[in-house]
C-alpha cells in the first residue's frame, strides 16, 4: 500500500462491446493533490470516474484509491471518497438542507460533524436553506452538490465536469473552494473542458480516445510547447478558417475565442502566408505572434496522435 | 446501512411521493375512481329491465302477476301490449321484455295451486307464461330471464327445479368485481410506483450518487418500499370502506383474513415492481413493462372478467403464474362465501412463495454496479 499517493492507476482498461473507452490509463495522484483530467467529450473521463469510484469493474490494468484496490475493496473505497457526477444528482424536489442532511445521514454522520469543512460554501446557500433544490441557479446546485459530496469529510473527491454550464464568475468561485479543501488535505480528482480552470491544478492530464497524451504541470504543459505559435484574425472567419488550413507550413488551424490559432512548422513563412490569403480575397488579415496555453499544446499533442 | 440513515431514506422517500401531487393523485384518487366506476357503471347485472305484459284477459290472477314483477326494482312496467304487437314492442325498445299470458292462465294457475294440480299443470298445452326477450345483449337476457323465472315461480315448484343462489342472492357484480379490482389495483399502484421510483433515481443520476456511499443496495430498497407500502395500506382501507359502505357488500367473511392475504399481496406487488426496476433503465421503459406485464394479464387471465374454468388448457396453466389469480381467489372464498382464513391456506401458500422468489430474484439482480 502506498500511503503517500491518494490515486494510483496502472494500465486501466475498459471496454464497451468493441468500444475502447479507458485504454491503459497510468497515474498517480498524490495526497492533498488537485489534479486536473482535461480533455473532450468521449475522452473517457467519466468512464474513468466510475472505475475509480467503483461504479465499473476494470477489464484490464488496476487501480488504488487511497491505498484501497478498487475491485476487491470496493466497499472500504465508497465510505471515504465523496462523488459528484457530471450531471447535478441531488434530489431536486427536495430543499437545499433536506438535501444536506439526506447525505449526512446516509454516511452515517451528523449535518454539523463536518460543519466547518462546508461552511465557506454552505454559508452562501444558507440564505436558500428552504428553496427546492431544482430552483437554484446552476452555480448554486454545484455548490451544495459539492456539500454534499463533503459532508463526510472524505479522503479523496472526484468530480466530473463539476462546473460545466455554470456561470463564469460562479466557476471561479468554485475552483477557489476546491484549492481551499486541498488545503484540508483533501485529494481531488476533477475533469474539465475548460483550459483557465485546468490552470488552477497542481498537475494535469491531457486525455483523448481513452488515453492520457501528457501528465504535466499547467506550467509544464504550456513550456512543452515547441515550435511558434500564430494568432490570426479577420472578417469572415469560417472561410478564413479553411483558407488558412490550406496553406503551407500550417500544422493545424482552430478557433480561439474571436481569433484563430495556428500551430506551424518550418516550412511557415508569415510574409508569403498573408500574400497567399490576399491574393484569395482576405485582405485585412491580422497575424500575430501569440504565447500558447494549455489548449495549444493540447491541440498540438491530438493533431500528433 | 446505518439506523439512522435507513430512516433518513424512507423519510426522504416519502417527501418525494407528498411532493408530487401526480403521485398522490394515482394512488389515492385512482382506487376510489376504479371502485366506482366499476361498481356502478360498468356492470353486468341486470338492474333496469323496462316489460310489458301481453294478456288476452287482464284478470285478477294476471293483474297480480304484473304487480309482483313491478314491485321489484329490476322491472320497470310498460303497460299492457296486443299480442300480436310483441314484435313490435321489442323492436322499438319500448320493453326488453314482453310478458306473455296465455288465455287460459287462470284455469292453469288455480288448478296448479290444487293438490295434485302440478301434474295436471304439466300436461297442459302450451306455458302458461311465456317470456319473450330483445336477447341482442344475451348477458341481460339470460340474466333477466333467470331473474323473472324466479319471481314467477317464487317459492313453488313450479319449474320443477328450485334455484338457490347461495352468497350473492340478487347476483350483484359488485360482490365479482370488487376482489377482481383490489387484485387490479394493488399490483399496479405498488408496482408501478416502486419500479418508477428506483429507475427514476437511475435517470436522474442520483442511484450514482448513492451507489458511492456506504449504504447498501438492499437498503436502498426496503427503504423506498416502507412509504410505498404503507399507501397501499391506506388504499386497503380506503377500498374496504367503499366496498362495506358504498358497495354495500357484506363482508360477510373474517376481515383479519381479508386484510392478511391483502398485506401479503401489497408485499408481492412491491416486490414485482423491485423486479421491473432492475431491468428498466428509463421511467418509460418501466411503466411500459408494467403494463404489459402486469395490466393486460391480470385483466384477461386472473379470472377477473373472464372464468378461469373457461379457458383454453394453455391459458388455464398460464394464469397459475398470475398471483392475482390466487389472490382474486382467496379474496373471494374470504369476503363473499365467508370461508375460515383455513381454506385459503393453498393460496396464501402460493402467494407467498412467489413473494420470497421475486425478493429473491430482485436482490440478486439489483446491483451495485452500473453495468
Amino acid at each position: 500500500m502506498t500511503a503517500d499517493r491518494a490515486i494510483r492507476v496502472e494500465g486501466l482498461v475498459k471496454r464497451y462491446g468493441t468500444m475502447t473507452a479507458v485504454d491503459g490509463v497510468t497515474f498517480d495522484v498524490r495526497r492533498g493533490e488537485l489534479f486536473g483530467l482535461i480533455g473532450p467529450d468521449g475522452a473517457g473521463k467519466t468512464t474513468l470516474f466510475r472505475l475509480l469510484t467503483t461504479l465499473l469493474v476494470p477489464d484490464a490494468g488496476r487501480a488504488e484509491v487511497d491505498g484501497f484496490d478498487i475491485v476487491r475493496d470496493a466497499r472500504a473505497i465508497r465510505a471515504r471518497v465523496g462523488y459528484m457526477p457530471g450531471r447535478f444528482s441531488l434530489y431536486q424536489d427536495l430543499s437545499v438542507e433536506e438535501n444536506l442532511s439526506f447525505f449526512a445521514a446516509l454516511f452515517g454522520v451528523g449535518e454539523r460533524d463536518n460543519y466547518d469543512l462546508i461552511a465557506p460554501i454552505y454559508r452562501q446557500l444558507e440564505p436558500f436553506r428552504t428553496r427546492r433544490a431544482g430552483k437554484l441557479s446552476g452555480g448554486m446546485k454545484q455548490k451544495l452538490a459539492l456539500c454534499c459530496a463533503l459532508i463526510h469529510r472524505p479522503s479523496v473527491l472526484f468530480l466530473d465536469e463539476p462546473t460545466t454550464g455554470v456561470d463564469p464568475v460562479s466557476r471561479g468561485e468554485f475552483w477557489e473552494m476546491l484549492a481551499r479543501l486541498r488545503g484540508e488535505g483533501i485529494s481531488i480528482l476533477a475533469a474539465t473542458p475548460y483550459m483557465d480552470e485546468a490552470r488552477r491544478c497542481d498537475r494535469v492530464a491531457l486525455c483523448d480516445s481513452g488515453r492520457l497524451l501528457a501528465v504535466e504541470t499547467p506550467e509544464g504543459v504550456v513550456a512543452s510547447f515547441d515550435g511558434e505559435l500564430y494568432a490570426l484574425s479577420g472578417r469572415e472567419r469560417y472561410a478564413l478558417l479553411a483558407a488558412a488550413r490550406a496553406e503551407a507550413g500550417v500544422v493545424a488551424c482552430y478557433p480561439f475565442g474571436a481569433e484563430h490559432h495556428l500551430t506551424v512548422d518550418e516550412r511557415f513563412d508569415p510574409a508569403h502566408f498573408r500574400q497567399h490569403l490576399a491574393e484569395a480575397g482576405f485582405h485585412d488579415v491580422e497575424l500575430r505572434r501569440a504565447e500558447p496555453g494549455i489548449e495549444d499544446v493540447f491541440m498540438k499533442r491530438m493533431h500528433h496522435e | 446501512m446505518k439506523r439512522n440513515g435507513f430512516w433518513a431514506f424512507v423519510r426522504k422517500e416519502a417527501l418525494h411521493i407528498v411532493r408530487d401531487p401526480r403521485t398522490m393523485l394515482i394512488v389515492l384518487g385512482i382506487p376510489v375512481v376504479q371502485l366506482l366506476l366499476f361498481g356502478f357503471a360498468l356492470s353486468t347485472e341486470v338492474n333496469n329491465l323496462d316489460f310489458a305484459v301481453a294478456a288476452p284477459h287482464r284478470s285478477e290472477a294476471v293483474r297480480q302477476v304484473v304487480e309482483r314483477i313491478a314491485a321489484n326494482d329490476c322491472f320497470t312496467f310498460r303497460g299492457y301490449v296486443d299480442p300480436a304487437q310483441i314484435d313490435r314492442v321489442l323492436r322499438t325498445g319500448r320493453a326488453d321484455v314482453v310478458v306473455a299470458f296465455a288465455r287460459d292462465f287462470d284455469r292453469r294457475q288455480a288448478e296448479h295451486l290444487r293438490p295434485g294440480g302440478e301434474a295436471a299443470a304439466g300436461m297442459g298445452a302450451g306455458p302458461a307464461v311465456q317470456l319473450v326477450f330483445d336477447a341482442s345483449n344475451p348477458n341481460t337476457a339470460s340474466a333477466g330471464a333467470g331473474y323473472l323465472r324466479r319471481l314467477l315461480s317464487d317459492g313453488d315448484a313450479a319449474a320443477g327445479v328450485e334455484m338457490h343462489l347461495l352468497y350473492n342472492p340478487q347476483m350483484k357484480s359488485a360482490y365479482n368485481f370488487v376482489p377482481g379490482i383490489m387484485g387490479l389495483l394493488f399490483i399496479l399502484i405498488c408496482s408501478i410506483m416502486t419500479s418508477v421510483s428506483i429507475v427514476r433515481e437511475k435517470e436522474t443520476g442520483t442511484m450514482e450518487v448513492l451507489l458511492v456511499s456506504p449504504v447498501r443496495p438492499v437498503g436502498i430498497v426496503f427503504a423506498k418500499m416502507i412509504p410505498y407500502f404503507v399507501l397501499s395500506c391506506v388504499d386497503l382501507a380506503v377500498i374496504l370502506l367503499l366496498v362495506r359502505y358504498v358497495l354495500g357488500v357484506p363482508l360477510s367473511g373474517s376481515l383479519a383474513a381479508v386484510v392478511g392475504i391483502s398485506v401479503l399481496y401489497l408485499l408481492l406487488a412491491l416486490a414485482l415492481g423491485l423486479f421491473i426496476s432492475t431491468i428498466a433503465d428509463r421511467q418509460a421503459t418501466a411503466l411500459v413493462i408494467s403494463a404489459m406485464l402486469m395490466l393486460l394479464p391480470v385483466i384477461m387471465l386472473s379470472g377477473m372478467i373472464f372464468p378461469i374454468e373457461n379457458m383454453p388448457r394453455i391459458l388455464q396453466a398460464l394464469s397459475c403464474v398470475i398471483p392475482a389469480r390466487w389472490y382474486i381467489e382467496a379474496v373471494r372464498k374470504l369476503m363473499i362465501q365467508a370461508l375460515p382464513f383455513s381454506a385459503v391456506l393453498r393460496e396464501f401458500g402460493i402467494l407467498l412463495a412467489m413473494t420470497v422468489a421475486l425478493v429473491g430474484v430482485a436482490l440478486r439482480k439489483f446491483n451495485d454496479k452500473l453495468e
